[in-house]
């Protein structure tokens, strides 16, 4: 087995120190050492998007990546969202749209959006459609997912 | 103001917007160890040993354990139609022989999953290599002197014979739908704990079933059923697959015994797809007479569905339902169905999402389309002449379903395609697709007409309280799998009760605390549970209104509660109490204000849909892609718009998937093709078209006292009839698929050949 590494990860603004194997994935470790679980694992292959992260404000799979890469970089998950229990006006829009049903995906989808929407606020229609077709949901037919996020693209320009 | 009806936003939606919620990989025990299972590389062979030494001595590994070192029997049949099923019932852990390519032989428990994995590839299991049977029209034995056929379900009415005498036309067709299934995004997932000073086992990662999974894992542990306590938490969907009992389950709570240390299990996503029940998978060969009118006389219809390895929990349920439901919602007076239960060295299968409609929808409406192209006429005439007229319903099948007798209770066909193809604007749009193919363009429009079922008794148990505060909770043995029963009982309760539906909260699938429970499943909840929640209100209410007279010195006839408070009806400026005050009084009088209620029922409800698709054809690259799609859905009654449409868009998406991507294909050796999500393709966003949904209720159903029909499998039942008629119309072959998926290849044959 490798040695445990120590390093320090900035995740919502706070620091965590912790302690992995190199090969730990950058997914398991914000779940566990973090203990900020609303980062799900769907696929632990890159395809199916449930565990997008922002990393220094682009959406990434964080199954693909290895904690010890993240040093030094700004991560953000969908526990940094809402601030001071006020939604995000992504999550108000999702919730107001219907846009979730079981909500396994929802975390992936809403950083995914996040960072789509802050790279190009202008984002909408088939633009739109073709970034969020980077991430699965089995529960909604994605209508009211991308009924969401231009809602929500509205909300955030202004 | 009523809250039935209206599209109020969810309850449950908050901790799963902020990533507060929990799912089961979410949850961390003191102490918990990962379990590993090792799984069989063959789809056919004797398990001749299974090595752990060397696994066992490896980084953090604190055990290893085989079906030597378990004494537990295998996993029962819960829903059974059909005997002689018990051979076939798959092992917790394989000994002796290894059936299909991902079937359990060990678990390796360790400290960490990384160790855990680490240490299962060091398991060596020595298997002598037997022919894989993979083909269920040439079904092998299942195990010396026992057949893979399992089993025939038979359905019948009416007189075949006749049928053809008086057809002038018969048709013969062979048609395939494809083994796809559930794959919901939440992987499986189980954690077993097990409490020394109580003797109890805890199982957290419970779905669909609790209350029946937890008699069925205390039989297996040999525990007393209060010595099994079961615990649902957020589930990350379940389309059917997800809540069975699978062997997993059953091992946690066995290795958290031996081992005294909480167990967890997170199931990965290749083993989700060669693990977790596969659904679908039927060749049907079936032969119809039908005269110059269209008018279809009968229908005879064999049909081999090809169940993988073992007979799972679901037992001979898809292929009972796929019988049952096949003839839909047309006269047709003569029919018979032979369904034959096969075995394969495939991942085992068991219902998926509109199990046996998705299936029998396809052959039927196929059937339809055939009929409409062999005597020229529209297709929405061929359906329209075998429409059961509205004078006729309801309407009995004269065979039963799910052990109950099949009897449409409520409805008028022929107006919803009246609807839809008013909607449709369907003589324009056809029209219009006809002009567009003279330009050569390959575009087409198909419909199909289906009846849903909902609402499988026999019973749902509610329990409604109300504390001191006012708040009110409702306690049901339902289970939650995403599809917003906690918002949806919650409105039925509000409105029966008279409160704030933000003074009510749903608890669902604990086995603490409610003795009895059917689950979610057969789209049952909002039937069901909505109907006991329904009369416990009212039960609730009424006691409250008698307690509240005593106190406000009233008659109770005279009271009404509104918003949780009660007072004399027509005198708002008048004196009130609360609900809460009202429990209050109750509790020190020695009481409590509560009720528990039951409803029973011994038939199905029947909701019933049309849809229709339009498709583009690639000629380049033969790809297939749906540009509309419309989805007309009879309900009876609707708790909350918003979420029928959910779930009816969501069904036709999963349905795209079946009809056009999803399959899982095996090698001749029975090595599985599709483990990952590059190879089994599950729609995204691209592939799936805007689903404009035209929702009615303009027939209640006479069966339960708020008139509600199910939703939730209405939207998938006729997406791969309706994209194989829209296919066909687009290549000018009506009748040209008779297999789902229909893939590009599948499409490119078509054109070649036309």
């Amino acid at each position: 087995m490798t040695a445990l590494r120590d390093i320090t990860l900035l995740v919502n603004g706070q620091e965590y120190a912790v302690r992995v194997e190199p090969r730990k994935t950058l997914a398991d470790t914000i779940r566990e050492d973090c203990r900020l679980t609303g980062t799900h694992l769907g696929c632990e292959h890159g395809v199916c998007g449930a565990c997008t992260i922002l990393v220094d404000g682009s959406p990434v799979r964080s199954c693909l990546l290895f904690a010890v890469q993240c040093e030094g970089v700004e991560i953000e998950t969908v526990e940094g969202l809402a601030s001071d229990g006020v939604l995000h006006p992504l999550q108000e829009a999702f919730w107001e749209h219907h846009g979730l049903q079981c909500g396994f995906c929802t975390p992936g989808f809403l950083m995914l959006a996040k960072g789509a929407l802050e790279e190009d606020p202008g984002l909408t229609g088939e633009s739109l459609k073709e970034v969020l077709s980077s991430n699965l949901c089995r529960c909604t037919g994605y209508q009211n997912i991308l009924a969401a996020v231009e809602a929500a693209a509205v909300r955030m320009r202004r | 103001m009523s809250y039935v009806g209206r599209s109020v936003r969810r309850l449950e939606d908050p901790p799963l917007l902020t990533g507060e919620a929990h799912f089961v990989a979410d949850l961390d025990f003191p102490d918990m160890a990962s379990m590993r299972v090792v799984r069989s590389p063959v789809a056919n062979g004797r398990l001749i040993g299974v090595e752990t030494a060397e696994a066992a001595k490896a980084a953090g590994v604190i055990a290893v354990l085989t079906a030597a070192d378990l004494d537990l029997p295998p996993i029962d049949v819960r829903m059974t139609n059909a005997s002689g099923l018990d051979p076939y019932r798959q092992p917790v852990l394989a000994e002796g022989r290894v059936r299909y390519v991902g079937e359990p032989i060990a678990v390796v428990i360790a400290e960490d999953p990384y160790q855990a994995e680490d240490a299962a590839d060091l398991v060596w299991a020595e298997i002598g290599d037997l022919e894989p049977h993979l083909d269920p029209l040439r079904p092998g034995e299942f195990e010396n002197g026992i057949p893979a056929r399992v089993a025939t379900v038979e359905k019948k009415y009416g007189d075949i014979e006749d049928g053809f005498e008086v057809s002038g036309h018969v048709l013969e067709v062979e048609l395939r739908v494809g083994r796809h299934t559930g794959v919901p995004m939440e992987t499986r997932g189980a954690i077993g704990i097990w409490d020394e000073a109580e003797g109890v086992v805890h199982m957290y990662g419970a779905a669909k079933v609790p209350h029946y999974n937890r008699s069925a894992i205390a039989t297996m542990l040999g525990l007393e059923l209060d010595k099994v306590q079961l615990h649902e938490n957020h589930v990350g969907g379940g389309f059917g697959v997800r809540g069975e009992l699978y062997p997993e389950d059953v091992l946690v709570c066995e290795a958290a015994r031996l081992l005294g240390r909480p167990i967890r299990w997170i199931e990965d996503r290749r083993e989700h797809l060669i693990a977790t029940n596969h659904s679908r998978d039927q060749v049907h060969r079936v032969k119809v007479g039908f005269d110059d009118t269209g008018f279809i006389h009968v229908i005879d219809d064999e049909f081999w569905q090809d169940q993988g390895a073992y007979v799972r929990t679901h037992g001979a349920t898809v292929a009972d339902l796929t019988g049952a439901m096949l003839p839909g919602p047309y006269l047709v007076p003569a029919y018979r169905s032979r369904g034959h239960i096969v075995l394969t060295n495939k991942t085992p299968a068991g219902t998926y999402r509109s199990p046996g409609r998705y299936e029998g929808t396809f052959v039927r409406e196929r059937i339809l389309d055939l009929v409409a192209a062999e005597l020229g006429m529209d297709p929405v005439d061929s359906r329209r002449v075998n429409l059961i007229p509205r004078d006729r319903i309801p309407f009995d099948r004269e065979y039963s379903a799910l052990a109950t007798g099949v009897t449409y209770d409520s409805g008028d066909y022929e107006r919803l395609l009246d609807r839809v193809v008013e909607r449709l604007g369907y003589a324009d749009l056809r029209a219009d697709l006809e002009r567009r193919r003279a330009n050569g363009e390959l575009v087409g429009l198909g419909v199909a007409c289906f009846v849903e079922k909902s609402g499988l008794g026999p019973f749902d148990e509610v329990r409604i309280e109300v504390d001191a505060s006012g708040s009110v909770e409702v306690i049901t043995g339902a289970a939650s799998l995403g599809q917003g029963i906690e918002t949806s009982i919650a409105q039925i309760c509000a409105d029966g009760l008279g409160v704030n539906i933000e003074m009510v909260r749903v608890t669902h699938g604990q086995t603490d605390r409610i003795d009895r429970g059917m689950g979610a499943f057969a789209t049952r909840v909002t039937v069901m549970t909505g109907s006991a929640t329904s009369m416990a209100a009212a039960e609730v209410r009424e006691k409250a209104l008698e307690q509240a007279a005593g106190l406000l010195e009233a008659n109770p006839a005279d009271l009404r509660i509104e918003r949780g408070r009660i007072q004399v009806e027509g005198s708002p400026e008048g004196p009130f109490v609360t609900l809460g005050d009202v429990a209050a009084a109750a509790v020190e009088a020695g009481g409590e204000l509560s009720a528990t209620a039951e409803f029973n029922t011994t038939h199905m409800t029947y909701p019933y849909g049309v849809q229709a698709a339009v498709v583009e054809i690639d000629r380049a690259t033969a790809g297939c892609r749906v540009t509309d799609y419309l989805v007309g859905y009879d309900i009876g009654r609707t708790v909350n718009p918003m979420l029928v449409e959910g779930q009816l868009v969501g069904g036709v998406a999963q349905g795209i998937g079946g009809a056009l991507l999803e399959t899982f294909r095996y090698d001749e050796s029975g090595q599985p093709l599709a483990t990952s999500f590059m190879d089994y393709l599950v729609p995204t966003a691209s592939e799936t078209p805007h689903v404009e949904v035209m929702v009615s209720e303009d027939f209640p159903s006479p069966l339960n006292p708020i008139g509600v029909k199910g939703a939730g499998e209405g939207g998938i039942n006729g997406v791969g009839a309706a994209i194989a008629a829209a296919v066909g119309d687009a290549l000018g072959q009506p009748g040209a698929v008779t297999e789902l998926p229909i893939t590009p290849e599948s499409i490119q044959a078509i054109l070649s050949r036309g």
